[in-house]
């Protein structure tokens, strides 16, 4: 029974509305699903619909945002039916969530073994004895030295590196199916963030939990994800595995975005660039959202966005460029 | 005290010497100084006319106490600094002054460091007007210079800085600091907080206006292809002081401090080779940087050092030149 896919996300739709009748299209028509023990990164630039995406997943949109269409299936769960009290059993045991700053979510007033204790015994239904105990095999398991001593401490005793040790400690306290890390080492250095990433691998295989990984960085896609999402403007513009995504990169966007990156190891003199700004999400160019910004622009793309079409076998690219490739049963043709 | 064992070429613009900065830890009831922090331990350096040094590291390890202090912005606790030759080290607010408009900086927030009730033309105008003599209209005629300079357009001289990018609000700090035509430029992470594609649109403006006029920049950075893209020579620190300082390519092909190498080899790198060339060896640090109010004995590296030895935790190792113009501190190579 364990072969289907984790999470399922169907045409999701999540927009904002705002002043002067103005509708910012955060997240628009965005499909994709994560198996067991898969991780599946959403790489794109800030303003591009990430952490809408994850937020509509968990169900936390507040006005003046809403999912307005769409279905989202946790274990063949239509979870985008239930009630804000039957999500809130989801959230937290079902799916869990690190953020690129744990200092929000955690209290700054409760010391570390108090919060962990306090989640196990509120979703666990645990003793205080045992959640105890528990708290402190959770932190040894996520590496954290001293952990005995570590549970009497504040968050603010604690580095960067070692809250989000503490973050996911938490997360996998409750054997959560889905992880969802929105850019977890952002604000960490090197040396940390490939510490916190080896060890949400390790914690992914250990409890086979089906991974949505966040980030601007394509180098830790690289690294670390199966399966990569490539958003632009709320939409997904081009999806493959990671392997193929960078192999054979199709979209100009992607390929924009992969020049623009210094590379370590090899020298350029100027770095590629992709001229303007990504555009606001309630002011899209007509057409294809890249088009104001793309150096392939044709007119058709000023007209009509593209669907995103499958290319070649698991590759997906939404750009007229690919039109007539592999599929041709395009319905703007 | 170490020695400037090195030899100083001769067209050097800034030259740091044993340069320290201590900030007091003060403690009880009383709040006297119980102690030491130690941002910046000891460092020496140079940085050549029209060169880009960069500086890399985690954070906390002094980057930008030692960017402060160069710029006087900060006093050093010990050691001297030469700009062009004069030692600024203990020169008085006045004294300094005529050398303000020389050394300029660009932070990483700039939107936290541009006062939002200001126009860009203000903003951009202020440091003429507090470090130079200009009349109004050659203030104005400067700015929209160095505005298109930067590529905004004139008449953005009329706008705030909310109505701008992250980008274009860098674009209008950088113009800040280039109006008083400075030599030396302290960056101190300023493509940090852009998304990449933004990133490189700067990086690319920083290097025309390098070029264009002749700057000299010390980068500092902790994303080792930012630096490494830009840099001439680069320079690692730890715990406040330099480990290791090299030509770039020496520097990324052959570095020698074990610090460093873990470093470049803990950055994801993307994998677009189709053949299954193995990666590089990666080299996994344990544990976070100490502090430096209570840094460790010998080599403050030790505690994370894969291939520390008895000595390390005794005696402190000094830079020492390995290859031409490549020095580390590190008991391996001693
Ligand atoms: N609270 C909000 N009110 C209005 N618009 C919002 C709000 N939150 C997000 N948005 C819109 O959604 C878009 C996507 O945001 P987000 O998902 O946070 O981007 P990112 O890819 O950086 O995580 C933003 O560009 C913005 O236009
Ligand atoms: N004004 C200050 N007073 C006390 N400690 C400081 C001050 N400024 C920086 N520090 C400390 O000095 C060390 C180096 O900081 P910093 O130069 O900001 O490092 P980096 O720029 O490399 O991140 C840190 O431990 C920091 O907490
Ligand atoms: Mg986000
Ligand atoms: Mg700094």
């Amino acid at each position: 029974m364990k072969n289907g896919p984790v999470l399922e996300v169907n045409q999701l739709k999540t927009y904002f509305y705002l002043r002067d009748n103005k509708v910012a299209k955060a997240v628009d028509n965005i499909s994709f699903s994560i198996l067991p023990g898969e991780t599946v990164a959403i790489v794109g630039e800030s303003g591009s619909g990430k952490s809408i995406t994850a937020l509509s997943i968990m169900r936390l949109i507040n006005k003046p945002g809403r999912i307005v269409d769409g279905e989202i299936l946790l274990d063949k769960e239509e979870i985008h039916r239930f009630s804000p009290k039957q999500m809130m059993k989801i959230r937290g045991n079902d799916i869990a969530m690190i953020f690129q700053e744990p200092m929000t979510s955690l209290n700054p007033v409760f010391t570390i073994g108090n919060q962990i204790i306090e989640i196990l015994r509120k979703h666990k239904k645990m003793s205080k004895g045992d959640a105890s105990n528990r708290a402190i095999q959770l932190l040894k398991m996520v590496g954290i030295p001293r952990a005995e001593e570590v549970m009497k401490e504040y968050p603010h005793q604690l580095s960067g590196g070692m809250r989000q040790r503490i973050m996911i400690a938490m997360a996998i306290s409750c054997d959560p199916k889905l992880l969802i890390a929105d850019e977890p080492t952002t604000a960490l250095d090197v040396t940390i963030q490939a510490q916190i990433l080896d060890l949400m691998v390790e914690m992914k295989e250990r409890f086979q939990m089906a991974v949505l990984l966040i980030t601007h960085d394509i180098g830790i896609v690289s690294e670390y994800a199966d399966h990569v999402l490539v958003m632009y403007g709320g939409q997904i513009v081009e999806q493959a595995s990671a392997k193929e995504l960078l192999q054979n990169t199709k979209h100009p966007y992607t390929k924009g975005l992969l020049e623009s990156l210094p590379n370590i190891d090899d020298d350029v003199e100027r770095l590629g660039t992709i001229k303007g700004t990504v555009p606001s999400a309630s002011d899209f160019p007509t057409g294809c959202r890249f088009s104001s910004r793309c150096p392939n622009v044709m007119e058709k793309c000023t007209q009509s966005n593209p669907d995103l079409m499958e290319i070649e076998k698991d590759h997906f690219v939404r750009c007229y460029l690919y039109e007539g490739g592999i599929k041709n049963d395009n319905e703007y043709v | 005290m170490t020695m400037n064992t090195f030899e100083v070429p001769q067209d050097v613009l800034v030259d740091v010497r044993n340069v320290k900065k201590y900030f007091p830890i003060k403690g009880g009831i009383l709040k006297r100084t119980i102690g030491h922090l130690k941002a910046v331990d000891d460092i020496s350096f140079h940085i050549l006319k029209g060169e880009t040094l960069g500086i890399v590291g985690e954070s906390g390890s002094g980057k930008s106490t030692l960017g402060r202090v160069i710029l006087r912005l900060l006093d050093p606790t010990a050691g001297s600094i030469y700009f062009n030759g004069t030692d600024i080290s203990y020169l008085n607010r006045k004294e300094i002054r005529p050398h303000r408009r020389d050394m300029q900086i660009v932070f990483q927030d700039s939107f936290a460091s541009l006062n939002s009730k200001m126009s860009v033309a203000e903003l951009v105008e202020e440091p003429l007007l507090v470090q130079t003599k200009l009349s109004k209209s050659e203030r104005r005629e400067a700015a929209v210079e160095i505005i298109e300079k930067v590529g905004l357009r004139a008449d953005d001289r009329l706008k705030y800085p909310h109505e701008f990018s992250g980008g274009q609000r860098q674009r209008i700090s950088i113009a800040r600091a280039l109006i008083t035509r400075p030599k030396f430029v302290i960056c101190d992470e300023p493509v940090s907080a852009l998304d990449v594609s933004i990133q490189a649109q700067v990086l690319n403006l920083m290097k025309d206006l390098q070029d264009d006029l002749g700057l000299t920049y010390l980068f500092i950075a902790h994303d080792l292809s930012v630096v490494k893209h830009i840099s001439n020579r680069v320079a690692v620190m730890y715990l406040g002081r330099i480990v290791e300082i090299a030509d770039k390519k020496s520097l990324y092909d052959n570095a020698y401090h074990p610090y460093t190498q873990a470093l470049l080899t803990s950055i994801p790198v993307i994998d677009n080779n189709s053949d299954a060339t193995p990666r590089r060896t990666k080299i996994k640090l344990t544990g976070d940087l100490p502090s430096p109010a209570d840094p460790p004995s010998g080599c403050t590296f030790r505690t994370r050092c894969p291939l520390a030895h008895d000595r390390c935790s005794i005696e402190r190792p000094e830079l020492k030149e390995k290859d031409n113009g490549h020095v580390v501190a590190c008991h391996l190579y001693t």
